[in-house]
């Protein structure tokens, strides 16, 4: 059983209050990023990009059993690695959970600054489509 | 370095206090933070600030409106700043420079007027593979209203320009070859006299792109012979939104106006409109009054160090770089390694995306480009989504560029 994602949420609070330093936190998300992958039975199609500036940002999903399963994959580690972590949130969610959740936690982490809407690499629009898709399912 | 003389011969054989230099740039002065993003927009000196105060402070009206005299006085700082550009850039006539919001406006005005007078279907306009956005969208938006033809010159593996290919591109039906003289992706400094002569041998008259060339070398339009260049004043140390459109004045004035507006007619009247020649024609409404006044004081002051002292500090720097970095980082590409370059050296860490960089150096206080330079033909020539752009300026020191390495070892060990 996946813990809620209030709780996903505390216990990625927690492992990052946990880094003394920059170098910590960001190894931990390339980390991250190592371990994300794309599954095998889809395809990364060019119309899931999502359009950033730097990097490009993919983004698919399926419903199964009223959650949304998100699938997503990065040319650029840290993003990749911020995606994974994005995932772990919001994925396997109804569409309830996910429109519930305010992302002010990305603050308290400490790595907000790479999904401000000026910073253009594409996670800001993900968090958009991650939600427009939860929209989608809750109001159809 | 408040008094300084008007513009100069920049031929003094002092040597130069570098670091004096330095201390009068505020935001980099006595900071931690080491700037190598000089291409994309430079810092300003303490004089672009004084004489921007200088001038609220005492002399600033609207210009060639006021009998009164404040507005006289704002009118004659202004058209000395026309005079000073003028002089820099060693126009025949000072009415031959036009004061724009930046180089992709000065380019957009060109398209727009010269298209207007001389393109018509079937026409080509020759550009190179390492262009700016800005020297390629303005001239496919004419192109596509005039029924015209973009034609590329092809870059080669080195990231310089294929000049073999150079006969066969230029013909009857080639009405102007646009170009940019340092490319702000790869540093490259491409053969601009050579390239405007052959260019005039086929009767093609030559709009040269300047942006990263004004900040870096002295500028001779006159010992180039170039019909039009475009450069901006915030990548030379001035403010934003002010650039300049120099043209010959015997092909510039006669073009039709890109913008209508207030300062640049001659009579208005709903039947039919008459216009100003040159440089009125072209700077409808209230233009950058301050911007131009404080961007002269920047101009004194650069002169005063001298270009040429200033081209070959960055070129020193830039190689320095380029060579350790090269030396001692086999696990760099550099991308671009034309022999002739300036400030900008472009590189990929093998095997990881420029952003991961640049994420990383900016996090060891290190403010380098990443992405595609608003470049992405010349990027997809290569194969690449983007580089780690480092573009280095007069200011920036050895030391710094040490300190730049030590983290970017640290970065190579982070993503590994």
């Amino acid at each position: 059983m996946n813990s809620s994602i209030d709780e996903t949420v505390e216990q990625l609070e927690a492992d990052f209050a946990m880094f003394d330093s920059w170098e910590e936190k960001y190894e931990y998300v390339m980390d991250l990023g190592r371990n994300l992958n794309w599954p095998a039975h889809l395809e990364q199609r060019d119309d899931l990009l999502i359009q950033g500036c730097q990097s490009k940002v993919w983004l698919d999903h399926e419903m199964k059993k009223n959650k949304i399963i998100f699938y997503a994959a990065s040319e650029a580690l840290i993003i990749k690695g911020l995606v994974a972590m994005l995932l772990s949130i919001y994925s396997n969610r109804s569409p309830e959970e996910i429109l519930r959740l305010q992302p002010d936690f990305l603050d308290r982490i400490g790595l907000s600054q790479h999904l401000s809407p000026t910073r253009s690499n594409g996670l800001h629009a993900m968090l958009s489509t991650i939600k427009r898709i939860a929209l989608a399912y809750h109001t159809g | 370095m408040s008094q300084l003389n008007p513009i100069a011969a920049p031929y003094t054989t002092a040597p130069i206090d570098w670091n004096a230099i330095r201390a009068d740039f505020p935001l980099i002065a006595g900071h931690d933070l080491i700037y190598f993003d000089n291409a994309a927009s430079s810092q300003k000196p303490k004089v672009f600030l004084e004489a921007m105060e200088n001038m609220v402070k005492n002399s600033y009206a609207n210009v060639h409106r006021g009998v009164h005299r404040l507005s006289q006085q704002a009118t004659d700082q202004y058209e000395a700043a026309r005079k000073t550009v003028a002089k820099f850039i060693n126009a025949a006539d000072e009415a031959e420079v036009v004061f724009t919001g930046g180089t992709t406006d000065s380019i957009n005005t060109l398209a727009y007027s010269f298209g207007e007078a001389h393109i018509q279907p079937g026409d080509e306009i020759l550009l190179s593979g390492m262009e700016h956005h800005a020297n390629i969208v303005p001239w496919q938006l004419m192109a596509e209203r005039k029924g015209a033809h973009i034609k590329v010159i092809p870059v080669l593996e080195n990231g310089s320009l294929d000049l073999e290919a150079l006969d066969a591109l230029m013909g009857p039906k080639t009405k102007l070859l646009s170009l940019v003289w340092v490319s702000n992706s790869l540093g490259t400094v491409n053969p601009i006299p050579y390239l405007i002569q052959k260019a005039h041998a086929y009767g093609i008259p030559v709009m040269v792109d300047a942006a990263q060339a004004a900040p870096h070398m002295p500028i001779d339009v006159q010992a180039i012979d170039c019909d039009f260049l475009a450069f901006s004043a915030h990548k030379m140390c001035g403010p934003t939104g002010l650039g300049v459109l120099y043209g010959k004045r015997h092909l510039f004035e006669p073009l039709p106006p890109y913008r209508g507006g207030g300062d640049m007619i001659d009579r208005v009247r709903f039947e039919k409109t008459t216009f100003q020649g040159l440089p009125f024609r072209f700077e409808a409404g209230t233009p950058h009054i301050l911007g131009a006044v404080a961007f002269a004081s920047v101009l004194a002051y650069l002169s005063n160090i001298g270009m040429r002292q200033i081209e070959a500090r960055e070129r020193q720097l830039s190689s320095s770089f380029r060579q350790q970095l090269q030396q001692n980082f086999p696990e760099v590409n550099a991308i671009g390694t034309a022999a002739d370059s300036v400030s900008v050296v472009s590189f990929l860490v093998k095997g990881h995306h420029p952003m991961d960089v640049g994420v990383l150096l900016d996090n060891q206080n290190i403010a380098v480009r990443t992405g595609h330079h608003c470049c992405q033909p010349l990027m997809d020539r290569f194969g690449i989504p983007g580089t780690v752009r480092a573009s280095l300026a007069f200011y920036n020191t050895e030391e710094e560029i040490e300190r730049f390495f030590v983290a970017l070892r640290k970065t190579i060990q982070l993503l590994r």
